[in-house]
């Protein structure tokens, strides 16, 4: 079969690209550009005078404390949000791909929550975990515990974990949904007439046939907890109580729109972006490679 | 070693469809029981019923004297092999075999022997440490059949095991299928569509269609006498040529009253102007042939042919007969025959074709 489009125009095919490639440069490319000459650049703190400073950003920013702190929380609350997400919608998935009555309903119930927007998220959890508006925060504190995720970290951290790994739950099922659908059924009756009891079942066949949409999922994941959950902080917490739920993020954030710390913020934002890059190039390498069990 | 019984066994969906419509099969300890049938007609679903993963919904299904009704699939003695061979990917070879012994908490050397001496059996033990994807189709049939013997279970059940292999892989596991069986004398059935394959496999042969069960029996006291016209026409290839008779026919040819429709095997006719005692003769005029070799099909149109019995599945297209002769000579396209059939070599069936009249 031949693949390749041939051409009359040497010009036509240029120009059929054009417009991708002035998106992606516009929008994309000159973007990450600016942030990597403002890491270079020290603005004086009423915008008058802009000093090339080479690396002295970054360097400022690896004897920060606060800055390590945010690395290692966001590595935290990565790691919680993509097990509890992936663990949870691997759940839903193995009960939905049941062939039960009303299932479709239900599968499209699950998938439903995906599309609801990071802030909003925020908002909905907020209301039901608010110190004082909450209600759940009212079993919460009948139950004996001190409920106060404003004045608590601890709390603040544990709640936008919940509200992250939730909004990812619909995403995660229907990547498992669809894995699970992809191993034939009859797998799983060898298993059931190898005498496998359900549990040792999942264990030793469902698990390692879904390892490598898990593989998949919990990159993604972590790029989606590293990035996309700014909405959520901004909206439940903003950073706090304290510092401890500033995340990467949104410290790039408030470093720079709210601490006016431009250069300071460009280099965070430069050193996001490598992280990203890292992330996606291991989700090439093994994701790519069609088979890994 | 274990019977296995099906009484009036049941099978109906949630919607109301009714797949099985109560199955008499008593299967004998050691025998090869092969359910062959058109797409559709149940024998997968029968099959899937006695290994545990369908449930019944009426009737008893015994193994080994034991109703195995609500016993789950692990603890029937049971080993299955699927059509497309269900291998576990993850797994090698020696693991695929193991897992079933594992599961049941057999000791390591005792695993490692009965793999072993299965993958000797089954010449795979150059390839204990691949991975399935590394197997070609027949290989990956032989590692489906080890994982089924290792075990030592009361019954195999095989659903449709050759028909993912060429055409020649398939004779050869067929004959390796047999053999295998007749060593280890265990109880086996084997669902398939292919009519030549039931009928070089079994030693009882169910002949099913629509979920019931058409005929039961040796394979070749079904070829020399079909219960039905169903039967008649699957089993055996080319298949029976099926022809509405008229009264008059039967009374003076036949000496039967009540007979509708008259059965012939293309094998059975001769080519001849002469009528054989208590036979019967067909004018045709030669419409194709097919040489292949060793004989030649003659594809005729019967001349004087005003009706014709409802089709059924495999049967000729009304007013066609198939006429089978050995050699390659045949008569020219066009061409006006005679061909005659003894009264021996003559089935009659009640016009519904629902019963067989012996004469």
């Amino acid at each position: 079969m031949q693949k390749q489009a041939i051409f009359q125009s040497r010009l036509l095919p240029y120009a059929l690209v054009a417009p991708q490639l002035a998106i992606v440069l516009i929008f994309f490319y000159w973007p990450a550009l600016q942030a990597v000459i403002q890491s270079f650049l020290l603005q004086d703190a009423f915008g008058l005078s802009t000093t090339f400073v080479w690396f002295e950003n970054y360097i400022e920013l690896f004897k920060d404390v606060a800055y390590f702190e945010a690395i290692v929380r966001t590595f935290f609350f990565s790691f919680a949000i993509a097990v509890s997400s992936l663990s949870f919608a691997l759940l839903l998935a193995v009960m939905a791909d049941k062939p039960l009555r009303g299932s479709m309903l239900y599968r499209t119930l699950l998938i439903w929550p995906y599309a609801v927007a990071p802030p909003v998220v925020g908002v909905l959890w907020i209301f039901m975990l608010h110190p004082s508006l909450g209600v759940l925060s009212r079993y919460l504190r009948n139950m004996g515990i001190d409920w106060n995720p404003l004045l608590d970290g601890d709390q603040a951290a544990a709640l936008i974990i919940l509200a992250a790994a939730w909004k990812q739950i619909s995403y995660n099922f229907l990547f498992f949904l669809a894995g699970l659908q992809a191993i034939p059924k009859s797998v799983f009756e060898a298993a059931a007439i190898d005498g496998a009891r359900p549990m040792r079942r999942f264990w030793t066949v469902t698990f390692p046939l879904l390892s490598p949409t898990i593989f998949f999922l919990l990159v993604v994941n972590i790029v989606y907890a590293f990035f996309d959950t700014f909405g959520i902080i901004d909206t439940m917490t903003r950073g706090g109580p304290g510092t401890s739920t500033v995340t990467l993020v949104y410290k790039v954030y408030s470093d720079g729109l709210l601490g006016g710390n431009l250069g300071s913020s460009a280099a965070q934002s430069v050193i996001l972006m490598v992280m990203v890059i890292v992330l996606t190039g291991i989700q090439f390498r093994f994701v790519e490679r069609k088979v890994t069990y | 070693m274990a019977n296995v019984t099906l009484r009036n066994v049941r099978k109906t969906y949630p919607g109301g469809f009714e797949a099985i419509k109560g199955v008499n099969v008593d299967v004998g300890d050691g025998q090869f029981c092969v359910l062959v049938g058109p797409s559709g007609c149940g024998k997968s679903t029968l099959l899937r019923m006695v290994a545990g993963l369908e449930t019944v919904t009426g009737g008893e299904i015994d193994i080994g004297g034991r109703i195995v009704n609500q016993i789950e699939p692990a603890d029937r003695d049971i080993a299955m092999v699927f059509q497309n061979y269900a291998l576990y990917p993850h797994m090698s070879v020696f693991n695929n075999m193991a897992y079933g012994l594992r599961n049941r908490g057999m000791k390591e050397a005792e695993v490692k022997s009965r793999v072993d001496e299965a993958a000797r059996v089954l010449e795979l033990t150059s390839m204990l440490e691949r991975k399935p994807r590394q197997l070609s189709g027949g290989q990956r049939q032989r590692v489906a059949m080890g994982r089924a013997i290792v075990r030592q279970p009361k019954v195999f059940l095989f659903d449709e095991p050759l028909s993912n292999l060429d055409a020649k892989l398939r004779i050869a596991m067929r004959v390796e299928i047999r053999k295998l069986q007749r060593r280890l004398n265990t109880t086996s059935i084997y669902v398939t569509h292919d009519q030549l394959e039931a009928m070089t496999l079994a030693d009882v042969l169910v002949v099913m269609n629509g979920g019931q069960v058409e005929q039961v029996g040796n394979p070749l006291a079904i070829y020399e006498k079909p219960a039905t016209t169903f039967v008649a026409s699957f089993i055996g290839a080319p298949p029976m040529n099926l022809m509405s008779i008229r009264a008059d026919e039967i009374k003076s040819q036949l000496g039967s009253t009540n007979a509708g429709i008259l059965g012939i095997r293309p094998e059975d006719f001769v080519i001849t102007d002469q009528t054989p005692a208590g036979g019967v003769t067909l004018p045709l005029t030669v419409e194709a042939i097919e040489r292949v070799g060793a004989e030649t099909f003659v594809y005729g149109t019967r001349a004087q042919d005003e009706q014709r019995i409802a089709a059924n599945p495999g049967e000729l297209p009304p007013g066609e007969v198939i006429v089978r002769i050995p050699g390659s000579e045949a008569p020219p396209i066009g061409e006006k025959i005679r061909v005659a059939a003894t009264r021996q070599k003559l089935h009659l069936f009640s016009g519904d074709g629902r019963t067989r009249i012996e004469a």
